[in-house]
């Protein structure tokens, strides 16, 4: 199984996330993991956040991974409080 | 297969409508669309305004088409709205006649009574824009949290141990020692400590949102700004307060909430949370508009023939709860926080309130409170009263129930209390409450489950100020020393206040691990305050309310200072926990009916079996009987709240039994509490001496 980097911008939010979530999607119907690189990002909105959950599930439905790096410490800390943080693997 | 009522029929400056569902009420998401739906008996017309968020001018109002109108509930689906970036609110227009009871103003923007998502106070103590038209913010909530398996706990009530907290207080002090202090992310991270502390229940005091700068002002003894920090003050009875997320500043407060209840859970704490149905935060005529007075004054509030706020629950107004639409959200309210928080239970604020009825007269079957004892979603919640108004209402052993509701037993409080500081009028009392209050409770087979025992709550002395303080010290509050309770039944021991006086200092532990002992062995529900088991002071203030600083905030400090009475107090928490003679859920028999030699329950004196042979009123002992609770173990305890010593004379136990002693408050650490199944043996097992002011606790095992 390959696995395919997509990279994140500056933030994702309500304005940006049905790009993002496509991109993934597709991804994902190749039947590739997907290793999402967060290092640029320094915001997750809760419209963001479920991308990231949603993603991670339809992966997991497909037998595929759905990872992360690059969290930046203000992303990992809105993902803490919210408890998303403990659903994903870290790269 | 696509549903076919999804197409839009309307527009309106772009933006595409239809028909809304009347119900929910609120806003809600349908597919593509977002449902806004509200209810006024009396207005006129409505209309909607959105917002962007935090922009102060709105960007659309969309007024409700008279087709959007069915009975009296406005409601309109629009479309393809970036609701994340939307904050929305209501103008309604009617009559202004407050002598009628109306107080329509279409100026003003109104925050909807169902908002599950409340912004514009994102962040504690910062100051809004005063002269905003619209401060409290409606959002639409995503209400997707993955609960994974996640459910209420179900705890049997008789098992539970409550911690009652306050979530700026729990962890603002500077030593708290967490990543965010003052928010439920905070209490996540002392998570550990609960657990250790062996509690298994947190009552969180009033978490929806509410307005800390109502009667904020500055303190005129120290010139600290003074807030509503309890937050008895509802602004709205479906969101979390937003202050209270440290992730609130980005609208993520319902996710962080149950992100802290799934934690808790999993760590076999159950949450209950205060909630105060009695009021809201508009006050009285003088008050702002913030939602309801602007909705439908009528409905929401109990008014005077005059149309003026009645005043039950000394806050200005009192919400109309016996109207059946106000009755329908207040269910709805607490059907939401169950279903979508997994809230374990509830304690009501001024519970005597919700039965009055529209004129504010009590009522011998209220139907709010029938509805709540019998809701299916609330089937298995606990249900807890505060079981009096500041109306003169005071219904202690006599609050409706219908088998469900427990109650804040406030005589056990005070009973206890007077009996800690030698009061020699209290014996017989003391005795009712030690076993599950059955002069308040058995008569309506309510059972010990009705109980909630306490000696300390939120409002009152700290367990440390109850035995430091004669008098309350409130002047830092503003109102001249008037403010909070007078008859506190507290004692000093000797001196006023903190004091280098090693003997003095002693015995105030000593009263303390007295009050958890009697906490502990009683039948009925514990409440600890939270900070007493580190022996938290606020300095003799008894009604704190206003103090956010270190008056009320958790100095963890006193970890290391008082470490003897958080040992005390854990050691005292797990024994109740081991031992299910302690947590019986029917009241006793005091009878051997089960011819097993002993009977369940058993008084004692100074003599055995002789409860009459005493001194001043000052000496009990009773013997539990393990055989009628899934053979555990006999306890026995010995109080003694005379200032002399006494000897009891121990009853005897079964062969191959003996008297071990796990407890006597009248020995200095670490001999004066054993560990769990490590307690010793003592060496007569015929006679105790128990000190003065002291209480010894044995367990008979083989």
């Amino acid at each position: 199984m390959n696995t395919e980097v997509y990279k994140l911008g500056e933030e994702l939010d309500s304005f940006n996330y049905q790009e993002v979530q496509d991109g993934i999607l597709a991804i994902l119907e190749k039947g590739n993991n997907v290793l999402l690189d967060m290092t640029a990002c320094n915001y997750v909105s809760s419209t963001g956040l479920r991308v990231l959950l949603y993603s991670k599930k339809v992966a997991a439905s497909k037998g595929l991974n759905f990872s992360l790096k690059g969290v930046s410490a203000e992303v990992q800390d809105i993902m803490s409080v919210t408890g998303f943080d403990g659903f994903f693997d870290y790269a | 297969m696509h549903r076919v009522d999804i197409f839009p029929t309307h527009e309106y400056q772009g933006l595409k409508l239809r028909t809304g569902r009347p119900y929910p009420f609120g806003a809600t998401v349908f597919g593509n669309a977002v449902n806004f739906s509200v209810y006024s008996r009396y207005a006129t017309s409505c209309t909607l305004v959105l917002f962007h968020n935090r922009e102060e001018e709105p960007f659309l109002e969309i007024p409700f088409f008279p087709e959007f109108r069915l009975g009296n509930v406005f409601s309109m689906m629009v479309f393809d709205l970036d609701y994340e970036n939307i904050e929305y609110g209501y103008r309604m227009d009617g009559p202004f006649q407050p002598e009628e009871g109306h107080r329509f103003d279409k100026s003003k923007i109104l925050l909807d009574p169902y908002a599950k998502l409340i912004a514009g106070r994102d962040v504690w103590g910062k100051h809004p824009n005063w002269d905003s038209l619209y401060q409290y913010r409606a959002r639409v909530v995503f209400d997707d949290f993955d609960w994974e398996n996640d459910l209420p706990l179900e705890t049997p009530v008789n098992d539970l141990i409550v911690y009652e907290m306050h979530v700026r207080n729990f962890t603002c002090g500077q030593a708290a020692g967490v990543k965010h202090p003052g928010t439920f992310a905070g209490i996540v991270e002392k998570i550990p400590y609960l657990k250790e502390l062996g509690v298994n229940c947190v009552e969180l005091m009033p978490i929806h949102e509410f307005d800390e700068f109502e009667n904020s002002r500055i303190s005129p003894v120290d010139g600290r700004q003074l807030y509503n920090l309890w937050g008895y003050s509802n602004v709205g009875f479906f969101a979390p307060k937003a202050a209270y997320a440290s992730s609130g500043r980005f609208g993520m407060q319902v996710d962080e909430l149950k992100n802290l209840v799934k934690r808790l859970h999993a760590n076999g704490i159950e949450v209950i949370l205060d909630v105060v149905f009695n009021h809201t935060a508009e006050g009285n005529e003088q008050g702002p508009y913030i939602s309801y007075r602007g909705i439908d004054n009528k409905t929401y509030y109990m008014l005077t023939p005059e149309g003026y706020y009645f005043n039950f629950s000394g806050c200005g107004n009192t919400l109309n709860c016996n109207n059946p639409n106000v009755r329908d959200m207040i269910v709805e309210s607490l059907r939401y926080w169950v279903s979508d928080y997994h809230i374990d239970g509830f304690r009501f604020d001024l519970a005597a309130i919700l039965g009055r009825d529209q004129n504010g007269n009590p009522m011998s079957n209220p139907p709010l409170l029938e509805s709540l004892a019998h809701d299916p979603i609330l089937g298995k919640t606990k249900l807890i009263a505060e079981a009096w108004d500041a109306g003169g209402l005071y219904q202690v052993g006599s609050f409706p129930s219908w088998g469900r509701w427990a109650e804040w037993n406030g005589k056990f409080r005070d009973s206890m209390r007077r009996f800690l500081k030698g009061d020699e009028q209290v014996l017989a009392d003391v005795k009712e409450r030690i076993i599950g209050s059955p002069d308040l409770y058995a008569s309506q087979k309510r059972g010990i489950k009705a109980s909630v025992n306490f000696i300390t709550a939120h409002d009152g002395f700290t367990l440390m100020d109850l035995v430091s303080y004669n008098n309350k010290h409130n002047e830092a509050n503003g109102e001249d020393n008037r403010d909070g309770e007078n008859h506190n039944n507290s004692w000093n021991c000797g001196w006023e206040g903190e004091c280098d006086d090693a003997g003095i200092n002693r015995l105030r532990h000593q009263q303390i691990k007295n009050a958890i002992t009697l906490l502990m062995v009683s039948q009925g529900i514990p409440m600890v305050l939270s900070g007493d088991e580190m022996g938290n002071s606020q300095q003799g203030n008894n009604n704190a309310y206003c103090q956010d600083n270190e008056i009320a905030w958790l100095d963890w400090n006193n970890l290391e200072k008082n470490a003897d009475i958080l040992r005390y107090f854990k050691q005292m928490i797990q024994f109740r926990r081991q031992h299910k003679v302690l947590r019986h859920d029917e009241h006793l028999s005091h009878t051997d009916y089960r011819n097993l030699g002993y009977p369940d329950f058993s008084w004692h004196g100074v003599k055995a079996w002789q409860p009459w042979a005493g001194y001043n009123n000052l000496t009990l002992a009773f013997m539990l009987n393990g055989q009628y609770a899934d053979n555990d173990d006999f306890i026995y305890v010995a109080m003694n709240m005379h200032w002399e010593m006494h000897g009891f004379e121990l009853p005897q136990l079964p062969d191959g039994l003996a008297w071990h002693i796990f407890a006597n408050t009248g020995m200095e650490t670490p001999e004066d509490i054993f560990e769990l199944g490590k307690e010793p043996v003592i060496e007569n097992q015929h006679e105790v001496l128990v000190g003065p002011r002291s209480i010894i606790v044995l367990v008979g095992k083989g």
